[in-house]
């Protein structure tokens, strides 16, 4: 295959994944309203049943087989299937992005590319930790994610394939942009988690009962362990990536290790706020709804930096143009 | 630990003394909660100085902003938003937040000296009540189910009690309470890493701050071929730290010998420059009679991501660009300017402006200023009929020099600095050609333009390129790096590391020895309670398994 073969393959292999995620979306859309339909002590059998029943899906989970529960555990599967189909899919499209570029390299190294590895991480993590952290309650917000940023990604964010750009091309991309990716997508689930917690915190407060798709969903007290351990995972790998790997790379390729680069900051900043989530879980006062405030404002502040830093300031991680380093110094006599 | 009573009788209840205040202020300010506000009054403070250009990030950018917002600027200056990271009021913020955090380490330290030489607590009168708890049934003694207990704690690396003997103690307690039980406990190691991430940020910010007093940023603009003598009045710009001193400057000299540029010729990125690197050579420390002295100068392949260090100072490659050679007569016929000139480069196709200052032209004083096209077409790009001059590409395929003429006086008289991109146009007047409309030179390489009114003749000799290197010092960097991994290490034991405490009895009874095993999660993340009763059942599995 030529590079442009590979590259018509990645754009192609884009739009089939989000295609699929969005059948995905639609299949746990279908599960959800399924869900809702049936009446509160059903659910409650459902539930501990669609968890434990793993092997057949058409097998009756209750000791009254309902069609409703039946729908559930149905499109329940296929939804994860879907996603996991459009995840080998989304990751074809990143290598035969890679394979497009003349020489090969890694397929992230514009913002176009940056969105589309950072989605797949989301979808990769969101698989990987299904089962272990019974995410089955989080599907259609993370599929909705995932879908949503793809499109921007595909819409606004589309780039031709291109060599690195000289400042790009070190083994830094790998270690350091690799462990943002993975840090982002795992605060997206986090901050997804954390959002939950607020809306349940919410339904608690008025008394609202456990109805249809709230039946699914973890306790506070569950969702907040949960957005813990998603969050002491990130921090650390967050940390590696902007306060270690990078500035060993700033200092190789612009001589200074911390420059307050606009990107540098924002990072910081999310680097602040995620710290003080993790102190304010444990003091009085602060845990609950405000560590999970905090949490969000962490992962709005995570994804404005992005996308939102390399359009509304000048940084030098802009990769949202081709910029080659353009000499604007004055030189004084 | 109450304070002590004060001599005065008649305080009001809520009247402090001065050293109750202080103990009081000291207590609010190592809080918990003023450290969480104070993070996010810091992340809130970090906000501007992505907003508004920084000068010590971009000073062509923050000036220029000055410029086009007159009357905030002023207001903004006075906030030092412009240099918002070293400003006073973000300093006070992260000094306050660093005291606060010691003021915090440090009790938590002693507490955790004490706690690490202490003994696991004797077990609760009843085990069952705590969250964690089995029990069973066995008909082993008790003996033997508290060694093979202790055996089992021991391999998993827990701090055992150690029993106490029955002779040893006064015997008022009843033999059986003091030795049916082991205590144990384990992950000392989370604390430690909580109190080492704490304490690395120090580290960081003493690495950090040695960095910016100590050390110098440089900048240079060297026209290839040209040697540069690593002395103060070399550098076109030179940034040093509050504390740098003149005799830091380490003794080296170099010269930029060959550029290679790689330019894209076809593909979707046509006309983009890739891989440049500079063929460097350099000495250190420099001879007396400059780097062409040198018997046996070393080489490097200077390029981006692939800096130079000599001694404590590091070279790096940040730029190039064109730089014409251009030779001007006066009008006696005398050459007045002959040499390179840097022209900046605008656009990422290296489109370059730049300007020629002839101060030593007769009868007047010349400058010109204009555009350098590297691969210059002309085409008609709105159809109007007439040419528009565009540049393709960043590489020399078709060079074009094409400038303004000015005379009279450059004002480089008057001592003032003045820039070398700019002509201070106050006393210049831009030469007029026969028709009256103001000269304009295009030149090819090689070619010769005469200036109207006997000024004299310019001849374009050729292109030269010049590579920007940044020369710096930063000490305490492997400070600050030792000092994030460190934390980063002590982050992985506070978030990781599982402190538990677990207790095993074993009580004679009729049908046998019962044995109650219970553990207490002390993470205090209530983190999900899954984790301590695996351990509980693992040890359960090992106590159970006779040998």
């Amino acid at each position: 295959m030529t590079d442009a073969d590979w590259g018509t393959l990645s754009n192609q292999a884009v739009a089939a994944a989000g295609v699929v995620y969005f059948l995905a979306l639609l299949s746990h859309l279908v599960e959800w309203s399924a869900l809702s339909g049936r009446k509160r002590a059903a659910a409650q059998v459902a539930s501990g049943g669609t968890a434990a029943a793993g092997g057949s899906t058409l097998v009756a989970t209750g000791p009254e087989p309902e069609p409703e529960n039946q729908r559930v555990a149905l499109f329940g599967r296929l939804g994860v299937l879907l996603t996991g189909l459009a995840a080998a899919v989304h990751l074809l499209s990143l290598v035969s992005r890679g394979m497009a570029a003349d020489p090969n390299r890694v397929p992230w190294s514009n913002m176009y590319e940056f969105t589309t590895a950072g989605t797949f991480v989301v979808a990769l993590l969101y698989l990987v930790l299904y089962r272990r952290l019974a995410l089955a309650w989080m599907a259609p917000v993370v599929v909705g994610i995932v879908v949503s940023l793809l499109m921007v990604a595909v819409i606004w964010l589309y780039e031709p394939v291109g060599p690195l750009a000289e400042s790009l091309n070190s083994p830094w991309l790998v270690i350091h942009v690799v462990s943002a990716i993975i840090a982002t997508g795992a605060f997206t689930l986090g901050g997804i988690t954390s959002l939950f917690y607020l809306l349940r915190l919410r339904r608690t407060s008025k008394g609202a009962p456990d109805r249809g798709v709230w039946a699914r969903i973890p306790g506070l007290e569950r969702l907040d362990a949960l957005s813990y351990r998603i969050h002491a995972f990130a921090f650390p790998v967050w940390t590696f990536a902007v306060l270690i790997t990078g500035p060993i790379w700033a200092h190789q390729a612009w001589s200074r290790y911390w420059n307050w680069d606009p990107k540098e900051v924002w990072a910081f900043i999310t680097w602040v706020v995620y710290a003080a989530y993790l102190h304010a879980r444990t003091t009085a006062g602060w845990k609950g709804r405000n560590a999970a405030i905090l949490a969000l404002v962490g992962t709005a502040t995570l994804w404005f930096n992005f996308i939102g830093v390399n359009y509304f300031t000048s940084s030098q991680h802009s990769y949202a143009a081709p910029a080659e380093s353009v000499v604007d110094v004055v030189r004084r006599t | 630990m109450t304070a002590a009573p004060t001599s005065s009788g008649e305080r009001r209840p809520g009247e402090l003394t001065f050293l109750e205040l202080l103990r009081w202020g000291w207590r609010q300010l190592t809080s918990m909660r003023t450290a969480l506000v104070l993070l996010l009054l810091l992340a809130l403070a970090a906000v501007p100085g992505s907003v508004v250009p920084q000068e010590g990030v971009d000073a062509l950018n923050a000036s220029q902003w000055k410029e086009d917002h007159p009357t905030l600027a002023p207001i903004y200056e006075r906030l030092g938003l412009f240099d918002v990271y070293s400003s006073p009021w973000f300093a006070a913020i992260y000094l306050l937040l660093m005291i606060s955090l010691v003021g915090c380490i440090i009790p938590r330290t002693r507490v955790y000296w004490r706690a690490l030489r202490a003994q696991p607590p004797a077990a609760p009168r009843n085990l069952t009540r705590l969250p964690d708890s089995a029990s069973y049934v066995t008909d082993e003694s008790p003996g033997v189910v508290l060694e093979r207990a202790r055996a089992a704690l021991r391999r998993r690396r827990y701090r055992i009690r150690p029993s106490s003997e029955p002779s040893s103690g006064p015997s008022s307690e009843p033999a059986g309470v003091v030795d049916d039980a082991v205590s144990a406990e384990r992950g000392y190691l989370r604390e430690a890493g909580n109190l080492l991430f704490h304490l690395s940020l120090l580290v960081v910010l003493a690495g950090f701050a040695a960095g910016s007093l100590l050390g110098y940023q440089g900048g240079v603009i060297l026209v290839q071929g040209h040697t540069f003598g690593n002395t103060l009045t070399q550098y076109d710009d030179f940034a040093p730290g509050g504390a740098f001193r003149t005799d830091q400057l380490d003794d080296f000299c170099f010269a930029i010998d060959d550029f290679d540029v790689e330019w894209l010729d076809s593909g979707p990125n046509q006309g983009m420059a890739r891989g440049f690197a500079a063929d460097m050579r350099y000495s250190a420390p420099c001879p007396r009679g400059g780097l062409g002295e040198a018997a046996e100068p070393d080489r490097y392949d200077l390029r981006v991501n692939h800096p130079l260090s000599i001694g404590d100072t590091e070279l790096f490659l940040i730029g190039h660009g064109y730089a014409p050679v251009v030779t001007v007569r006066d009008g006696n016929g005398d050459v007045a300017y002959s040499g390179p000139t840097v022209f900046l480069p605008q656009d990422q196709n290296f489109l370059s402006f730049g300007v020629i200052k002839v101060p030593d032209a007769l009868p007047q004083q010349l400058g010109f200023d204009g555009l350098l096209y590297p691969t210059y077409v002309g085409i008609d790009q709105d159809g109007d009929g007439v040419t528009d001059p565009t540049n393709v590409m960043g590489d020399l395929r078709n060079p074009l020099l094409t400038m303004r003429v000015l005379t009279g006086d450059l004002g480089m008289d008057t001592g003032a600095s003045q820039s070398v991109y700019v002509l201070d146009q106050a006393g210049l007047e831009p030469v007029v050609d026969g028709e009256g409309k103001p000269a304009r030179l295009d030149l090819s390489v090689g070619e010769t333009a005469t200036l109207p009114d006997g000024l004299g003749t310019v001849t374009f000799e050729g292109i030269e390129r010049w590579q920007r290197l940044q020369i710096s010092q930063t000490p305490g960097k492997l400070v600050a790096l030792g000092g994030v991994v460190l934390a980063l290490v002590g982050l992985l034991g506070s978030l990781f590391v599982r402190p538990r405490r677990i207790w095993v009895r074993a009580v004679r009874t009729e049908d046998g020895t019962l044995v109650h095993v219970a553990a207490l999660d002390r993470s205090g993340s209530s983190d999900l309670e899954q984790v301590p009763s695996d351990a509980l059942e693992n040890l359960l599995t090992d106590l159970k398994e006779k040998p």
